[in-house]
């Protein structure tokens, strides 16, 4: 492995590979990134491969709005061998209870403002987008076309393998051990594989990202929180879009392969490292999804799995650079939705570093909010 | 052996020749074979090409087979309708 580097990128999943591939495409040499295990063997790997734009804070919304522009582009712009899967079917978030639509209504009117082509609309045409949809009860649902689905396992590839074209080097099954740092300043990254002298550190750990500060003695507001999902065996094209029942803590999508993707969120889970799947997760899911869409009962379960969020305490991204070790840059917190956002993250974090003029502002991500009290809570999470 | 038309991963349709391409492009485990073209992700998930494509990688390099990293085992081990697991069948 080389000794010395420009930038090392801890992490390699979607945030790690895309931050890669956004400096080396602005010209950074000798990149290297390191990952524990494979490649989207983590979070991005484990998430439920939606992308949508309906968020409820504006930070979200405008790096989900423009990272949407960019899967769409994406098999030509990475010149991707294989195919990101990216499938616009549209989210289809449906409402049960009279103060969720009042939310739903506040989220929407931030979607307007910024030209996201939300609509609001009944649970009858709520009904013809998804007809086997259970509007007993529902009191409304808003529906975005342009939302849908992307294969993280391909996106990331195609990132790697474009940031491979370009000269950076990935370091897999390499754990890292410790920072060291001068005078406030990170030096060089330790790992299982030798040391790397680096001016410039970026932390893309998702959940472990708090385990990589504390080596620079930082201490990140950010807990990891276990998710679980499911996928069912493939059958024939019969639901658009991803719906979402915030209500029934569901999510659930058919794939472009036919299988369905579903998960829920569940409000006890502890703040902790654990990553088996459960045998209630089975239970809940399935009387969730059988409730929301009962047509789901005859579909077949092939596998379960778990994965874990990186929580920050507003549900919004962390993105700033160490008070304690300048040069070592934190790109986590995400939240449960860092795979949707990864491709304009990457772009926004890469102008930061390299001191170019930024596509929105970035200060908005930074650590101060927490100091300050001024967080950016996020309304819309699963 | 005809690696072209010799089918690794029934479920999904994956051929020797796919699995050999992948390996010669450096992708090192099951796990990451798996994720890029769904080799044991079908409905019998793996329980006929996991070995097959471990054999594959023992040999690129030359390695046991039971030095090859297996991947996790998830649950259930058939598949099983969501109208059983909501209590309803």
């Amino acid at each position: 492995m080389q000794k010395v580097a420009n930038v090392v990128i801890i992490g390699g999943g979607i945030i790690g590979c895309s931050v890669a591939y956004e400096l080396a495409i602005r010209g950074v040499k000798d990149i290297v990134v390191i990952e524990k295990q494979f490649l989207s063997s983590g979070a991005t790997g484990r998430c439920g491969a939606g992308v949508r734009q309906q968020w409820g804070t504006e930070t979200n919304a405008i790096l989900a709005r423009d990272s949407v522009k960019r899967f769409e582009g994406m098999n030509e712009e990475l010149e991707y061998d294989r195919d990101i899967e990216f499938k616009q079917g549209g989210y289809l978030m449906v409402s049960y209870t009279q103060g969720e639509w009042n939310q739903y209504k506040k989220n929407v009117a931030v979607q307007h403002s910024l030209g996201i082509p939300t609509k609001m609309i009944t649970p009858q045409e709520a009904q013809e987008i998804v007809p086997h949809l259970n509007i007993n009860g529902l009191v409304g649902a808003t529906f975005c076309q342009t939302d849908g689905h992307a294969n993280p396992f391909h996106v990331v590839d195609a990132y790697y393998k474009a940031a491979s074209r370009l000269g950076v080097k990935f370091e897999t099954y390499t754990t890292v051990t410790g920072i060291k740092k001068e005078n406030g300043k990170v030096t060089a990254v330790q790992t299982t594989k030798g040391d790397i002298d680096t001016p410039i550190v970026i932390n893309a750990c998702g959940y472990a990202a708090g385990t990589i500060c504390k080596m620079a003695g930082f201490e990140l507001p950010l807990y990891p929180q276990r998710h679980q999902a499911l996928v069912t065996e493939p059958v024939e094209p019969c639901q658009g879009p991803m719906v979402i029942s915030l209500h029934h803590r569901l999510y659930c999508q058919q794939t472009p392969h036919g299988s369905f993707i579903m998960g829920v969120g569940d409000p006890h889970e502890p703040k902790d490292f654990n990553i088996n799947s459960s045998w209630e997760f089975l239970e809940d899911v399935a009387r969730q999804a059988t409730t929301v869409l009962p047509l789901l009962k005859n579909l077949r379960v092939v596998r379960q799995w778990s994965g874990l969020y990186d929580m920050s305490p507003d549900a919004n991204p962390i993105l700033d650079e160490i008070p304690e070790a300048k040069g070592m840059w934190v790109a986590a917190g995400f939240s449960g939705h860092g795979f949707m956002v990864g491709p304009q993250t990457a772009v926004l974090l890469a102008q930061k570093i390299l001191g170019q003029e930024s596509f929105m502002p970035i200060a908005r991500f930074g650590l101060d909010r927490f100091r300050r009290g001024e967080l950016l809570l996020e309304p819309a999470v699963v | 052996m005809q690696t072209k038309e010799t089918i690794v991963c029934r479920c999904e349709d994956i051929t020797l020749d796919e699995i050999k391409s992948l390996i010669s492009q450096g992708y090192r485990t099951i796990d990451e074979i798996k994720r890029v073209i769904r080799a044991g992700m079908g409905p019998c998930q793996g329980r006929t090409c996991r070995m097959l494509i471990a054999q594959e990688l023992a040999k690129a390099y030359g390695i046991p087979v039971g030095d090859v990293l297996m991947p996790t085992f998830r649950a259930p081990v058939k598949p099983v309708k969501l109208g059983t697991f909501a209590g309803g069948e």
